[in-house]
């Protein structure tokens, strides 16, 4: 039997507001019966309790000038503080670099070098030393110099013909790369090789989050490139290396690279440790990598391909132009991931004695005047790194809006 | 097929060329380094100085004595408990110096490493409280005892417990930091570790002189440089460098007159290097030892810079580190 509803006649009310009293809204919520009053109340002891244990702990105990005094120790560990300007230089000539692209392009890349100036004028404001303070001044003036730059290539060549300004920025930011770490090594000369690589504190984390991140992601698309080849035994390979290295936790791998490889290699030859560390994560990251970007290799519907080769590129240009751009947009949340996991993983290196950030902390712990600071230091250590993992997520949260991952 | 035969063959042909065995000493001339494996993180004896930023302590110092007799650079490997003897059978590092315990396995063609003279001789020991009026570990029967898990600690506590026939309470614990932590707020009677360790955690105490240590030593701990087994050459060089220092406090040779002590006593002379071609005997110049002390000074010296009063405050006089003249166990042998 079929029964038809006339229009409500007042269809035009407005739809009721859920506004409800404070008192009404806590006793439909948090009192509704005995026992919720009595979960609501021992919540509420324990947030308390905690919150002021907390707080009372952060502000009236614990020692925060375990950080200051040991500053220069847990960021660049025993760097000597005569070759300091190499790493402030590295660190002027990225400010350098994303000054002149946020000039030149504008958007994502200027809020970046933007909020990354503001960091350092923020940081010069702390009580550091002054020369430290100076230093992130210059830091923050160079992001400008370099901003400045940029607009001045933009304005001078018109808006018109700025595909050869584009490479000479693509390419310097490529060289930047080995020329940083040249630079912070050193070669001999004036620029005499720096002594305990494995002390460097901080500085290997990011070092090891840099190399890792810039060599995983190339190696992982060819890995995953070559776990979908049609030549059988470039499959085999690309397949066994993934599974291989997916199948085996991180540390071990760095406890095999640390003293495995020293007994099979001859006495006299003895890659430096924090080399070792370096290609262990990247192998490790670019298993992973590889199986992300297979993800979204395989997103991708058989008619791009089609499509492809109906306008008559050839198989390598539609994987260049055509595939790959799409399926790396469609896993980037999963890209970046990687990228969060592999910059905490850098922290493992402690295991196999490197002093990175963690271990060095415990190396500040043992001196008797800093003896009981564990929490502070721990603090220090996640405030970091959560810092820095949070940007890394929140810029790649801008890049798939900006791209319209997951709208289209 | 037969060009990678043949590939195969010289490439085996080749790896001989790169193994040919190299003495530990060759290895570090040639490197002009030494590489020294260290605590990293144990006051007193090596960690990283906050304010130097250099690697300091008495293990530390015993790698720059090694360093300075033969005339090279030193770079030192913080390394932990679990890796430290692979490192040095990998030869990652040279000698290891990281408060190690001298035992039997440790000692064997097991292990594959040799043991030089006891620098330190440690034991394992109890703190408690003043007010609790403990005397001596028999005071301690029903007592609920701090340790800290996974070392050779809490055999030692539950061997001494049971060969006095007293009733053992432990509360194990991860972290010495917790394991103490947890003494000095009063959860346990008392805390038990190597005896130079209890001196360290004592200056972090909430009250220290509300604490004391207990004379019993329940263990044996000595503590000194380790070598490779099989390179008898370098183990010598270490042996002498460590006698060296004893040497030179036996005979009141100090970091501040070693350039200028002159001696008829013939051994003194030898020690100088003045005659007798010590030096020569080790494969090392004949001033060798004189460079040890110029750069570390004798054993009395390196003691009281790192575990004297201004440093660990581990009393020495009448221990088992005094010299052997005063009745401890600290003795050279013959210089000749």
């Amino acid at each position: 039997m079929m029964r038809s509803y006339e229009p409500a006649s007042n269809a035009q009310l407005p739809p009721p507001t859920e506004r409800i009293p404070v008192v009404r809204w806590l006793r439909q919520n948090l009192f509704s019966s005995w026992f919720n009053a009595i979960l609501t109340l021992a919540s509420a002891a324990l947030i308390v309790t905690l919150v002021y244990g907390l707080g009372r702990w952060a502000i009236v105990e614990a020692r925060w000038e375990v950080i200051p005094a040991n500053l220069k120790l847990l960021v660049v560990g025993t760097y000597p503080i005569d070759q300091l300007w190499r790493v402030w230089a590295t660190l002027y000539a990225i400010g350098l670099l994303s000054g002149f692209s946020g000039g030149l392009h504008g958007g994502l890349i200027r809020r970046i070098a933007l909020v990354g100036a503001i960091a350092a004028i923020v940081l010069a404001i702390l009580p550091f030393p002054l020369a430290t303070r100076g230093w992130l001044l210059g830091a923050a003036a160079s992001v400008g110099g370099g901003f400045g730059l940029g607009r001045l290539a933009q304005f001078a060549t018109g808006g018109r013909s700025r595909r050869w300004i584009k490479r000479i920025e693509i390419a310097v930011w490529i060289l930047s790369f080995p020329i940083g770490l040249v630079l912070l090594n050193g070669v001999g000369g004036p620029l005499p090789v720096i002594k305990a690589r494995n002390q460097w504190g901080f500085l290997l984390n990011l070092l090891g989050a840099v190399v890792g991140i810039g060599l995983s992601l190339p190696l992982g698309v060819l890995l995953a490139l070559g776990r979908r080849s049609k030549l059988p035994a470039i499959r085999l390979v690309c397949t066994a290396y993934i599974e291989l290295i997916r199948g085996v936790p991180l540390i071990s791998l760095l406890f095999m690279a640390s003293i495995m490889l020293q007994l099979l290699l001859p006495d006299n030859i003895r890659p430096d440790l924090v080399i070792r560390a370096m290609i262990t994560i990247t192998i490790f990251s670019s298993a992973y990598m590889a199986e992300n970007v297979r993800g979204g290799l395989q997103a991708i519907p058989k008619g791009q391909y089609e499509a492809a080769y109906a306008v008559g590129l050839n198989g390598a240009l539609t994987t260049i132009l055509i595939i790959l751009p799409q399926a790396l947009r469609a896993v980037i949340p999963a890209i970046v991931g990687q990228f969060i996991a592999l910059f905490k993983d850098t922290t493992l290196f402690g295991f196999i004695a490197i002093l990175e950030l963690l271990n060095i902390s415990r190396s500040v712990l043992s001196n008797l005047e800093w003896r009981g600071t564990i929490f502070e230091l721990y603090v220090f250590i996640g405030v970091v790194f959560w810092i820095l993992c949070y940007s890394m997520s929140a810029i790649s949260r801008r890049i798939e809006k900006r791209l319209g991952v997951g709208e289209r | 097929m037969k060009r990678v035969l043949v590939m195969a063959v010289l490439l085996a042909l080749a790896i001989p060329l790169f193994v040919a065995g190299q003495t530990t000493l060759e290895t570090v001339l040639a490197r002009g380094e030494l590489i020294v494996g260290v605590h990293g993180s144990l006051p007193g004896f090596g960690f990283l100085d906050a304010t130097t930023g250099q690697f300091t302590g008495f293990d530390v110092d015993y790698g720059k004595a090694i360093a300075a007799a033969l005339g090279v650079g030193v770079e030192f490997v913080p390394l932990t408990a679990g890796e430290r003897f692979t490192a040095l059978q990998t030869g990652q590092v040279d000698v290891l110096i990281r408060n190690t315990t001298w035992t039997l396995t440790r000692d064997s063609k097991d292990l594959g490493l040799d043991f030089c003279p006891t620098t330190f001789y440690d034991g394992q020991g109890f703190i408690v409280r003043k007010a609790d009026n403990i005397k001596s570990i028999k005071d301690l029967d029903g007592a609920t005892v701090c340790v800290t898990s996974g070392t050779t600690t809490e055999g030692n506590l539950a061997d001494a417990f049971r060969l006095n026939g007293l009733t053992l309470n432990t509360q194990v614990f991860a972290e010495t930091e917790a394991a103490f932590g947890a003494y000095d707020a009063g959860a346990c009677d008392c805390y038990t570790s190597d005896k130079s360790q209890l001196a360290s955690l004592r200056t972090t105490a909430t009250v220290p002189g509300d604490h004391t240590i207990l004379p019993d030593t329940i263990s044996k701990e000595p503590l000194g440089p380790l070598v490779r087994h099989g390179d008898d050459e370098w183990f010598d060089i270490v042996k002498w460098v460590v006698f060296a220092t004893f040497f030179a406090e036996e005979h009141g040779i100090t970091q501040a007159n070693v350039a200028t002590f002159s001696s008829d006593n013939p051994e003194v002379r030898r020690f100088l290097g003045l005659e007798g071609g010590m030096g020569a005997k080790l494969g090392l110049s004949e001033y060798w030892a004189v460079q040890v002390i110029a750069a570390v000074g004798n054993y009395g010296e390196i003691y009281e810079r790192h575990l004297g009063p201004d440093g660990l405050d581990i009393p020495r006089a009448g221990s088992l580190n005094d010299l052997y003249l005063q009745g401890g166990l600290i003795y050279c042998p013959a210089w000749r």
